[in-house]
């Protein structure tokens, strides 16, 4: 009975992790049977045409325009409260409250965070529609991101080194800048290199805040879709599952380089670490 | 009593070690301001959502009653009643659960107990690599695959539907759970398998009584974050949902959870119709609020 | 007696410190002498090393740490001013464990001067050469200056981070146990560095090894649970200690 029982769950456990692998890979199959024909040089490179012909051109560059404006907003930010709460901070009340916020940030589903950027970036502080505006709605989801991964990373520099460079006389901020950024930055950089994941791959947000319009951006304060907006949008308006497959290669493969550089940065700071 | 030539020199910093004391000071509050704009935010946020969701029902005179429990929204007619998306939430994450958990959290033992080391090896990054695919993709694979293939199957009029909202989730799901139960279940100690095997226990045996106990907080975490990811998902949910506006009786009718009101109507709401919007945002909040709170109960419970 | 008055560079007066509650320290009174080697003995928690961090302020860095008495140093309670920096750079220190940060070896003993804001290559270059020197590590990496310092063998290690402390020109050294992590052939060599470094240090240092206090300290205070039991030459210390506890650690009747 009992070699039954174990021989059932056995079973059952190659059942699930064949189930598992098998529609994940059905997935990204199914993403690029569907959209590898539309792959070409004009097709990333192109300018967007309503017709269907056009290329994806705009929505990559609205996709970079919110990454890079997200993360120079957010990287700093982050990275010095990070500093404060593992440097400088002592441990009491103040640090508690931060933690809980940073933690209840990261709780919270995409589409507040539009909800929220859509009354306060978009109404409240007037700036519209725009790249701008689901640029610092993304700066919010990412901030909670790049705090806890820079203070992993800090939490990893010997306490040594920190008295070290105190006891020659330096202030904690040149012992920060000189020694223990330095140190820590593998970690933090792959941190960042996660946030670019996340805001690449968001979409619900950026859908309330940035808006839909399918051209090439003026400015930062244009309204304009990004890669992901643009496959939820050809899939449903238009039921093109090919175009929007084909945008959802171009994802992958940034997800993909994303993930790679991330490992490579840490495989290489855990090389460094060990000697 | 201190020696007489010390008093002067006690008091005088040198120049330029004063302007390094005054930059101290300086960074240290710049870094406090940069570590308390998440509190800010995170009271920017809900102060935000629930001033605008919370108007209607304090200065416009709305039940908050007949919006929970009302079952009609025709925002033109001022009717807001939100009770078939809460319905519908509640199963889609239910059902999503129910078939997700299960097959990740055995995807997750087979990974780190079975499975040889080879084969872990290029299956667990893959699936990591998955957790990170953006989540409209699984809305468009459920779009042309699932849908097709329920309306087909069971001869509906239209595939999308709880069913179809359900699978998309728990696919959705799978990864993150499969990820993080993985790793909890990798950092139990080996003592604990070899003492059990030790005993004549046999490997499922070991695996199901000591291991899965042994990273139960573990796994915990993994439901919650995948649960996480599920509720709050929205555009591949709209994708699938078909978006009807009735309270689900069957897994194949069409159903508009929370979040996906939210995302379809926001883009032309005004005034009230905008505000119930927020109040929308506020339910599915509290609904996260709660799930979290009931998760971490059952798991603190189970701990003693 | 007015001679060594004279000579005192650091003078500790009734010195008490507490971990938030618990008292580490109580009533220490000593008076170091400029130019000489001066050890700290005791048993492992007998506060030496905590003692030792009082003299740069490195226990600042702990919270809930409060220190009442006094030290003088150079004529100046270091406890009233507020210059840790300045302190700092007048007392270097050099830790159990070596702690190169991970820079080149050059850059690691330039490290201080630079923070100081010496900015003149040629300076750095001489500063560097000179201290290395000094620590007796010049010849053996004056040609892979530009190489991580990490790469070096422990008790090379803790000569370059001799050097990067005398780099700062300090007045005092404070060594924290320095050859508790390294071999015998690498502690010898660092022990004679420090009979040569007297001329022009002073120098301070946390041992647990009794022969080593021996070899090359002229003056021994022995603490116990806290306390300076007693302070003296060396040579008084190991041969004819006074008070029945030191006799009883020095001869290894416990500790």
């Amino acid at each position: 009975m009992r070699q039954f029982k174990d021989n059932l769950l056995r079973g059952l456990l190659w059942l699930s992790a064949f189930l598992s692998v098998a529609v994940l890979v059905m997935i990204v199959g199914f993403i690029f049977y569907k959209g590898i024909g539309l792959i070409s040089f004009d097709f990333i490179f192109g300018d967007y045409s309503p017709d269907g012909d056009g290329g994806i051109w705009p929505m990559i560059v609205t996709t970079i325009y919110t990454v890079l404006i997200s993360l120079v907003i957010a990287t700093p930010i982050g990275i010095l409260a990070a500093v404060y709460l593992q440097e400088y901070a002592k441990q009491g009340r103040l640090v508690r409250l931060i933690r809980f916020a940073t933690e209840s940030l990261t709780g919270i589903p995409s589409i507040i965070y539009g909800l929220f950027g859509a009354v306060f970036f978009v109404t409240t502080l007037k700036l519209g529609m725009s790249i701008l505006a689901a640029s610092l709605t993304l700066t919010i989801i990412v901030l909670p991101v790049i705090i806890r991964t820079t203070e992993e990373a800090l939490k990893t520099v010997p306490g040594s080194y920190r008295e070290g460079s105190l006891a020659l006389g330096t202030t904690k901020l040149q012992t920060l800048y000189k020694v223990i950024l330095p140190s820590s930055m593998p970690g933090i950089l792959s941190g960042i290199i996660l946030s670019v994941g996340r805001i690449v791959g968001e979409s619900a947000a950026i859908f309330l805040t940035a808006g839909t319009v399918a051209a090439m951006p003026d400015s930062i304060l244009s309204s304009a879709r990004t890669l992901t907006v643009h496959s939820y949008l050809v899939t449903q308006e238009s039921g093109d599952i090919e175009l929007a497959a084909a945008v959802g290669i171009v994802l992958i493969v940034i997800i993909l380089a994303i993930n790679l550089s991330a490992t490579y940065i840490s495989k290489k700071f855990n090389r460094a670490t060990n000697k | 009593m201190s020696i007489p030539t010390t008093n002067k020199q006690t008091v005088e910093i040198g120049k330029a070690n004063k302007r390094k004391y005054m930059l101290e000071k300086v960074s240290q509050r710049l870094f406090l301001i940069c570590a308390l704009l998440s509190v800010i935010t995170l009271l920017l946020i809900i102060g935000f959502v629930f001033y605008k969701g919370a108007h209607p029902f304090v200065a416009e005179g709305y039940s908050f009653i007949d919006f929970i429990f009302g079952s009609d929204w025709v925002p033109s007619e001022d009717k807001f009643g939100i009770f078939p998306m809460i319905v519908a939430s509640i199963f889609a994450t239910i059902g999503a659960l129910i078939i997700g958990v299960p097959i990740g959290l055995f995807t997750a033992i087979f990974l780190a107990e079975i499975a040889s080391e080879r084969l872990a090896k290029i299956i667990s990054p893959a699936v990591q690599l998955l957790a990170g695919i953006p989540s409209v993709l699984y809305g468009v694979f459920g779009l042309a695959i699932i849908v097709p293939f329920l309306q087909n199957t069971f001869g509906l009029v239209k595939g999308q539907s709880l069913i179809a909202v359900i699978l998309v989730l728990a696919i959705m799901m799978l990864p993150t759970i499969v990820t993080v139960a993985e790793t909890a279940i990798r950092a139990v100690p080996q003592t604990y398998r070899e003492g059990s095997l030790a005993l004549g226990v046999s490997q499922i045996g070991t695996i199901f009584k000591v291991i899965v106990p042994a990273a139960k907080s573990g796994i915990m975490t993994a439901i919650v974050l995948g649960l996480g990811r599920a509720i709050g998902e929205t555009m591949a949910v709209i994708l699938v949902a078909g978006n009807s506006l009735i309270v689900p009786t069957s897994l194949t009718d069409s159903v508009r959870p929370l979040t996906t009101n939210i995302a379809l109507e926001m883009g032309y709401a005004f005034g009230t119709h905008q505000e119930m919007l927020f109040a929308t945002g506020i339910v599915l909040f509290s609904f996260i609020l709660i799930l979290n709170f009931v998760l971490a109960k059952i798991s603190s419970k189970g701990g003693n | 007696m007015e001679q060594s008055k004279e000579a005192t560079i650091i003078n500790v007066r009734d010195l008490n410190l507490f971990y938030g509650e618990k008292q580490a320290l109580f009533g220490v009174d000593l008076a170091i002498q400029e130019k000489e080697v001066t050890a700290l003995i005791g048993p492992s928690g007998c506060g030496k090393s905590t003692f030792l961090r009082t003299l740069n302020r490195m226990n600042d860095l702990i919270d809930g740490v409060k220190i009442t008495g006094e030290i003088v140093i150079d004529h100046e309670d270091i406890y009233k001013s507020n210059d840790v920096i300045k302190l700092r750079t007048k007392v270097g220190m050099v830790f159990q464990k070596p702690n190169l940060f991970p820079m080149s070896i050059y850059d690691n003993v330039a490290y201080g001067p630079k923070m100081q804001g010496i900015k003149n290559k040629k300076e750095l270059n001489l500063i560097v050469e000179e201290s290395l020197r000094s620590a007796a590590i010049w010849d053996e990496v004056k040609d892979r200056l530009k190489t991580s310092a990490l790469g070096l063998s422990g008790g090379q290690q803790q000569r370059v981070c001799i050097a990067r402390a005398i780099a700062m020109k300090p007045d005092i050294i404070l060594m924290d146990e320095p050859t508790s992590a390294l071999d015998p052939i690498s502690t010898l060599k660092i022990e004679e560095l420090i009979t040569n470094m007297k001329e022009d240090y002073t120098i301070v240092i946390v041992t647990h090894n009794m022969q080593q206090a021996a070899r090359i300290s002229d003056k021994t205070a022995f603490f116990l649970n806290g306390e300076v039991v007693e302070y003296d030459d060396t040579d008084n210390i190991f041969s004819t200690p006074q008070d029945q506890r030191t006799e009883d650690y020095v001869t290894g009747r416990f500790g």
